[in-house]
């Protein structure tokens, strides 16, 4: 590649999620491998931790907000900042700015970076208009919105467009497909009968479908749904959106082992 | 009313297990949703008059003082009188005052969630006045003695075999063999009952869903009409509302109503629009003798101001709780106060204090869907963070939790200690999960595993294998790829 090309490559920063970091590396992967393949150059700064939900919806303001400015400080110098997760790259976009609105130093960097993060698939269909993806997955599976997507990213139609282009691929609409999960970070530990009521309502909807395989675009509601999954005995798989678009078949699923 | 808002856990775990309560609120799930998106998709200006029910109620926050005044200006004008009550002590004894200067012995009431606030019925009974429910869902729950569930639905946590076993016990003077099958059977029983008692009762008392500066009027909505029973056939007429309920004009009343509906029940209009402006004049065919306003503000003027204000734009539609997955698992009574759902999450807490009512804002997975729907735009989950913020500063965050945060924060705050030890950790866990893929039980983990399997780490962290990858040259310098 010349010179001139590299020029124009986007420079990428990763943000892995810490959930993905410690759970799922195969979703790092996929997602590089999407942004390699889309033309992006893609690093992966070290100084990265979380992206500080934890602490944010726990009142834990402070804490919050020296993770935020770790975070902006590790992602300056990138053209564009992208996460293989909605609701960290909401956090990123829409709360770093509120959470140091009142810090002079720091709030314009907040906003900066707030104009340059993106969730990934979003990023790659929005941005830099990939409109098709060279894959096969032959399954039928249905897809969860995750709120923070959904709702503070208004992603819906972009994953949708490009699992349309997997080949062998058959999505299943999700009946009430827009309520939560029952995940919600810290909430699921907090309160885990209610949590429980509402992942089992969500799980009943997957079974309804008929899906072998159910996807979604936030490891944090993969694994609170595959996980109530597997505690019911249900033979329904759950996959990363990354991972099916950039074609990884060899990772087994989440939460099963290498003897399945 | 007495909260239970500390037990709200216990309250939670005992809803969740309730197999009548989990039929009922199906209803919720199955019927508002749907209907509220129908009715909003019809509109096609629905979303900017959300936009602009939002200005008008923040910009009557801004003037609050000024449009109170001018409405209680009217009032007196028309022969009205507005009593002013800072607490709910003095909302429920200047209504107990009213009603003995009246002589009443019965009275009858409208839906009103000020009255359930202030506990007005347990004060008139105490008192020897006894106070009928009219709305059916209220007479219901009276009947049962029980506090409302939902904010417009208030025995929305009934089935219709319940109520049918309800009406059997307390209307024991019907025909043991009559046929209570259909839901309109179980309507014209109470309507027969409560026929009688309009006429007999000495004084009515509404809510209101608007109080408006400019002609003095209270507005209620209704689907059944007893409303309008009630405030026009007694000699005195009560009005209990809460201060935020004023607006300026009719044209701002007709602007919101237009959201009002749609987002409640997802009906264009309610049946019954009622304008109250005070007592019969000269030459009117019907109307009260005496009209009175009892105005409460119980801790709202405290919200002014604060990061809690936008709450105060709230027009008790409901959409809210129809929406709210934590709702529709526990229903109304777990919150354990008078207002449940999201609005109840925030409301709450301003209203009885933090120290009882700090679960309700944590009881939330943040998931948005109440912010989405609210016709007033109110930053629910928001404020329900801000309760949260003001609950760590105070050190009201349970210890385990604060415990946790503490150090998970320690790491996270340094990246070259976390990956180290989240590299060591992950390997750790990641070979003991291999085999099967996830654990169904592990140490710390009991809040998570209780009810799922816990998905085992693959091994390695993303950042240890990236590393390697770089190391290893696979890295894919873009450049020269």
């Amino acid at each position: 590649m010349s010179q001139d090309s590299a020029a124009q490559e986007p420079k990428v920063g990763l943000f892995v999620t810490c959930l993905v970091d410690l759970f799922r590396p195969s979703v790092g992967f996929a997602a590089v491998k999407l942004l390699e393949d889309a033309g992006c150059r893609v690093e992966v700064p070290r100084a990265q931790t979380c992206c500080g939900q934890p602490a944010y919806n726990s009142g834990d303001r402070r804490d919050a907000a020296a993770i935020a400015r770790q975070t902006i400080a590790a992602f300056e110098g990138f053209d564009h900042v992208v996460a293989p997760s909605g609701s960290c790259a909401a956090m990123i976009k829409e709360h770093y700015p509120a959470l140091l609105k009142d810090d002079p130093d720091w709030q314009g960097r907040a906003e900066r970076l707030s104009a340059r993060v993106h969730e990934l698939v979003s990023f790659l269909a929005d941005v830099l208009k990939v409109d098709s993806v060279a894959a096969a997955f032959p399954a039928r599976a249905t897809y969860h919105d995750s709120c923070s997507g959904l709702r503070e990213l208004k992603i819906r139609a972009q994953p949708r467009r490009l699992l349309a282009s997997v080949e062998g691929l058959e999505l299943a609409e999700l009946p009430e497909g827009e309520a939560c999960c029952g995940f919600g970070g810290t909430f699921c530990v907090k309160y885990p009968e209610i949590s429980n009521e509402m992942v089992s309502a969500k799980v009943a909807n997957i079974e309804s479908t008929e899906a072998e395989l159910l996807l979604a675009g936030d490891l944090g509601c993969l694994m609170n749904m595959s996980g109530k999954l597997k505690r019911n005995g249900s033979k329904v798989q759950a996959r990363h959106v990354a991972e099916v678009l950039a074609g990884d078949r060899d990772t087994p699923a989440i939460g099963e082992g290498r003897e399945g | 009313m007495q909260s239970t808002s500390h037990a709200f856990p216990d309250n939670a775990r005992a809803a969740v297990k309730n197999p009548q309560l989990k039929k009922a609120l199906n209803h919720v799930k199955a019927g508002f949703i749907d209907k509220r998106a129908k009715a909003a998709a019809k509109l096609p200006e629905f979303e900017d008059l959300r936009d602009a029910a939002r200005d008008i109620k923040n910009h009557t926050l801004a003037h609050l003082d000024l449009y109170l005044e001018a409405y209680e200006a009217r009032i007196t004008e028309q022969g009205g009188h507005v009593h002013w009550c800072g607490t709910a002590a003095e909302a429920r004894d200047k209504i107990l005052e009213i009603c003995r200067a009246a002589g009443a012995k019965t009275v009858t009431k409208g839906k009103s969630m000020i009255a359930e606030e202030i506990a007005l019925n347990d004060h008139l009974e105490a008192n020897g006045i006894e106070p009928i429910e009219t709305d059916l869902g209220e007479y219901i729950i009276q009947l049962r003695k029980e506090p409302p569930s939902h904010i417009i639905a208030p025995a929305v946590h009934l089935t219709k075999d319940q109520i049918e076993a309800d009406f059997r016990d307390h209307h024991d003077h019907l025909p043991a063999e009559r046929n209570l099958e259909e839901p309109a059977a179980l309507v014209a029983e109470a309507r027969g009952i409560l026929r009688e008692r309009y006429v007999q009762a000495d004084v009515g008392i509404t809510g209101a869903n608007f109080l408006i500066a400019e002609n003095g009027a209270s507005v209620i909505v209704t689907n059944e009409g007893n409303g309008d029973l009630t405030q026009t056939l007694p000699k005195v007429h009560i009005v209990v509302a809460s201060l935020e309920k004023v607006v300026p004009t009719l044209e701002d009343v007709s602007v919101i109503l237009r959201v009002l509906a749609r987002s409640a029940t997802g009906q264009e209009f309610s049946s019954y629009t009622t304008f109250s402006t005070g007592p019969r004049r000269a030459g009117d065919l019907d109307g009260p003798e005496e009209y009175h306003v009892v105005l409460l503000d119980n801790g709202r003027s405290g919200m002014l101001g604060t990061e809690y204000q936008d709450a105060l734009r709230c027009i008790r539609c409901g959409a809210c709780m129809n929406h709210c997955p934590v709702y529709h698992a526990i229903g109304g009574h777990a919150y354990g106060w008078v207002y449940p759902g999201p609005i109840g999450a925030v409301l709450t807490p301003s209203l009885i204090g933090v120290e009882e009512a700090g679960h309700l804002p944590n009881a939330s997975s943040f998931c948005g869907r109440c912010e989405a729907v609210c016709p007033m735009r109110i930053p629910l989950p928001k404020m329900m963070r801000h309760w949260r913020e003001r609950e760590f500063e105070r050190h009201l965050t349970p210890l385990p939790l604060r415990a946790g945060l503490g150090v998970w924060a320690f790491f996270a705050r340094r990246p070259a200690l976390y990956h180290l030890f989240a590299g060591l950790k992950t390997r750790a866990l990641g070979a003991l999960g291999r085999r099967r893929g996830r654990f169904r039980k592990l140490p710390l983990a009991g809040g998570w595993t209780a009810h799922r399997d816990l998905p085992a780490p693959q091994g390695p962290t993303f950042q240890q294998l990236w590393a390697e990858r770089k190391r290893d040259g696979q890295g894919r310098p873009a450049a020269s790829a």
